[in-house]
């Protein structure tokens, strides 16, 4: 079994062998004295009582290390408070003793050397338990915020304290030996610079520095106590008893008062100036929540509160509040120890106030910027100081500080105030930012789900028969486009197929094609001439697109029994149409006009219509502008010639083919895939 | 970028119009027809020799304002097209209905 020994049980068992090592210790005192009075020989070597003297020491200090591990605090008051408590216990312990002694005073037994013995050593426990528990204590104190120096030099000193336990060996005393004197001396001189070591003393406010002083002042009375009972004069004392003469006690005695008198100083002089370390440290923990409260979840509302109570403590204002401009209605209020009638009433007075003086910022170009200061005369406060909040070079509002007494704000409060509102201004442009980033978030996300609706609208399969082959692709330069084309089967043998460009791009664009989508689906069903088509679609368009907004469209009816196309071009591009028989390509220039760009019956006279006839192998080719007019870095367009050249050499494939050479050419020309118009393209070729 | 000039010349308005008329340009260009058109302005000449491109917006905004101009009886014309943008009109069909002349002395022969 693995056995390992716990804090807990070590703890005890340093405190079963101390007070073991102290209850021998007794007995062999007592056998000593018992020796020295009746003169029996009893032959007790003199290091006996000395090694158990070490030996209790070292057990007690094992104990109290390992105790004050456990004690995690680092509220140096509750340290204090718990040398106290072991003060108390062992002082009260000890003033009973003494008081029972004193009741025994007359009888005999008080004389009694057996008497005497039991209770010097029981004083003499208390006094090394309390001397060693408030070594402890002092030196968690001493090694607040230590620097490797100061480590170096406490192990010297601890070192050689616990080396003097093993000095009274050597059975020399302060008043005689020399060495005694020397170590003595250096070990205080050592004390004396550790005790110069209080940080701690600075981290105490002011509440903590009045508990502090009030201990301290109490441990240095039990310390001064139990020296004065350890003193005894040579002339009173027992012969062999002389406890002052062992080097351990002596300097930790003078260790523990140096350093408690020199606490005790710093304390009372620090006393003065605590509020100004308090308020400075208040100011950085304002000022932190004053960045932190993004992260917190807090609102814009919530950081000009932090800013109105971090701003009005730091500067002791009495009053105060923060006003933020609303882009309609009245300006929003925060205020703090005012009332609104008040409110209301200072700020009227600060109008009129003929006292005022502007502080213009260092960063600040514009006026509105200018920090104001106010002094009244006749009001319940004296002073105003006016700091503007400037959030995204705007004006988001103005704080306004105030004191009971004149001349309040100096120029070292205006500066923490301009610190407090520039990193409030700070945090509220942070919010603002991600407000504003969840919300393109969301108008991403609204648009993906507009780009799948639209993806719905493209056909998935076109309407053909065994004449003709259809293929097409189209890419929008949003997420959404403006492009459309479609077929429809108008009869067995007769198609209709249609290419559309709506004029701008983006959402607008894709509500329009949305909207063309609906009434050519609609239309064809009629089953109508061309002709009929476009004056019916652009009836329809009139009424619903926006007034700067038209259609360009081609229509086409393929009828593979005639082998006849009938075709109307609506504004659109013109058609390339490549015949096999002259080995060339050629547009099919037509008059047109495109949709809702004449509202009015009026239309129906710009509409013309085409009638060619087809062959085998010959190719009809749609695109929208995006494709011929797409342009490269020199500025310079695909171009009508262009695309007649790729048709003609091209002619040869299937349309799946000639689109993607197309394509392919024109990302080639353009010199990336980032157009910035929708483009498309339908390939029809004929069998 | 567009750059729009007006000047009142004689008994007629002369916009002149240089640079791209483009979706974010093509609101200047409205605005400046737009106003000329409420001047109550007889004649209004618009000057495109140094358009150098005109996008579907900026069609657009001609477009609208076909109605109105018919309206008022207003004598609107385009002239000094470059081939480009003269294309452009002529795809759309715009030629057809509004009043495009080669140059300056064509148009002030005409009125």
């Amino acid at each position: 079994m693995n056995f390992k020994p716990t804090s807990k049980m070590i703890l005890r068992l340093t405190m079963v062998i101390g007070i073991l090592l102290w209850v021998a210790l007794t007995f062999v005192n007592g056998l000593q004295v018992f020796d020295k009075i009746y003169e029996v020989n009893l032959g007790i070597s003199k290091q006996l009582p000395a090694l158990l003297l070490d030996l209790f020491f070292i057990s007690f200090i094992v104990y109290y290390r390992i105790s004050i591990k456990k004690v995690e605090s680092s509220n140096f008051v509750d340290l204090l408070w718990r040398v106290f408590a072991i003060g108390l216990v062992t002082t009260v312990i000890s003033l009973a003793s003494e008081l029972f002694y004193a009741t025994i005073a007359d009888t005999t037994l008080a004389d009694h050397w057996l008497t005497n013995t039991l209770f010097y050593n029981i004083n003499f426990a208390l006094i090394s338990v309390f001397l060693i528990s408030t070594f402890t204590v002092w030196k968690k104190l001493v090694l607040y915020q230590k620097s490797r120096r100061l480590v170096i030099y406490w192990n010297v000193f601890e070192g050689l304290l616990m080396a003097c336990i093993f000095f009274n060996f050597t059975g020399l005393t302060l008043q005689s030996s020399i060495i005694f004197k020397l170590l003595f001396g250096i070990l205080v001189l050592l004390a004396l610079i550790l005790s110069a070591n209080l940080k701690w003393v600075a981290y105490l406010n002011f509440k903590q520095k009045w508990k502090s002083i009030l201990l301290i002042l109490l441990i240095s009375i039990y310390l001064i106590y139990f020296f004065r009972l350890v003193y005894t004069p040579e002339s009173e004392s027992l012969r062999f008893l002389n406890s002052i003469d062992n080097l351990y006690v002596v300097t930790l005695f003078t260790f523990l008062l140096a350093y408690s008198l020199f606490s005790f100083l710093v304390i009372l002089f620090n006393l003065p100036t605590s509020s100004v370390f308090e308020q400075k440290l208040e100011e950085a923990i304002n000022f932190q929540r004053l960045s932190q409260s993004i992260q917190q979840g807090e609102n814009e509302n919530q950081i000009f509160d932090v800013l109105l109570k971090s701003a009005m403590s730091a500067v002791y204002a009495d009053a105060g509040w923060v006003e933020i401009n609303k882009v309609n209605g009245e300006p929003l209020l925060r205020t703090k120890n005012i009332s609104h009638v008040n409110l209301n009433e200072t700020k009227r007075q600060i109008k009129q106030g003929k006292h005022k003086y502007l502080l213009k910022t260092p960063l600040g170009k514009a006026s509105d910027e200018d920090r104001i200061l106010v002094n009244f005369k006749k009001s319940n406060f004296r002073s105003a100081l006016i700091v503007p909040l400037v959030v995204q070079n705007k004006i988001a509002g103005q704080m306004y500080l105030l004191k009971e007494v004149s001349d309040g704000f100096n120029s070292e409060i205006i500066n923490i105030i301009n610190t407090f509102s520039s990193q409030a201004a700070i945090s509220v442009e942070n919010f603002r930012l991600l407000g504003d980033a969840l919300e393109n978030e969301r108008y991403k996300e609204e648009l993906n789900i507009a780009k799948s609706v639209q993806r719905a609208l493209i056909p998935k399969t076109l309407d053909h028969d065994e004449h003709f082959e259809i293929h097409a692709f189209t890419e929008a330069a949003a997420e959404v486009g403006g492009d459309y084309y479609d077929t429809f089967k108008l009869e067995d043998h007769k198609f209709a197929v249609v290419i559309g460009d709506v004029s701008g791009n983006g959402t607008s664009a894709a509500f329009h094609m949305s909207q063309m989508k609906g009434i050519f689906q609609s239309l064809a069903q009629l089953d109508l001439s061309a002709k009929d088509f476009m004056i019916k679609a652009n009836s329809a368009l009139s009424k619903c697109l926006e007034k700067k907004s038209f259609i360009t469209l081609s229509y086409f009816i393929i009828n593979t029994v005639e082998r006849s196309i009938e075709f109307s071009r609506a504004g659109h591009c013109p058609t390339l149409y490549y015949s096999k028989k002259d080995k060339k390509s050629k547009y099919l220039e037509t008059k047109g006009l495109g949709l809702g760009i004449l509202r009015n019956e009026k239309y129906a006279n710009f509409v013309n219509v085409n009638k060619i006839t087809f062959a085998k192998d010959d190719i009809v080719m749609l695109y929208t502008d995006g494709i011929s007019e797409a342009t490269n870095s020199e500025k310079d367009e695909f171009g009508y010639d262009r695309l007649q050249v790729l048709l003609d050499q091209n002619a040869h494939y299937d349309p799946v083919m000639i689109q993607k050479v197309f394509i392919g050419k024109l990302y080639e020309f353009c010199g990336n895939e980032d157009l910035n118009d929708d483009y498309t393209m339908v390939v029809i070729k004929f069998k | 970028m567009i750059e729009i000039h007006k000047d009142i010349e004689n008994n007629y308005l002369l916009i002149t119009v240089e640079g791209e008329a483009d979706a974010s340009s093509a609101i200047h260009l409205d605005n400046s027809i737009k106003e000329s058109i409420e001047e109550d302005h007889k004649i209004i000449l618009v000057d495109c020799t140094k358009l150098n491109y005109i996008s579907s917006a900026g069609l657009g905004v001609f477009m609208s304002h076909i109605g109105e101009i018919e309206e008022k009886e207003i004598n609107f014309i385009l002239f000094g097209l470059s081939e480009k943008v003269m294309n452009v009109f002529n795809m759309l069909g715009l030629d057809q209905l509004l009043t495009i002349k080669s140059n300056k002395e064509e148009v002030l022969a005409g009125i």
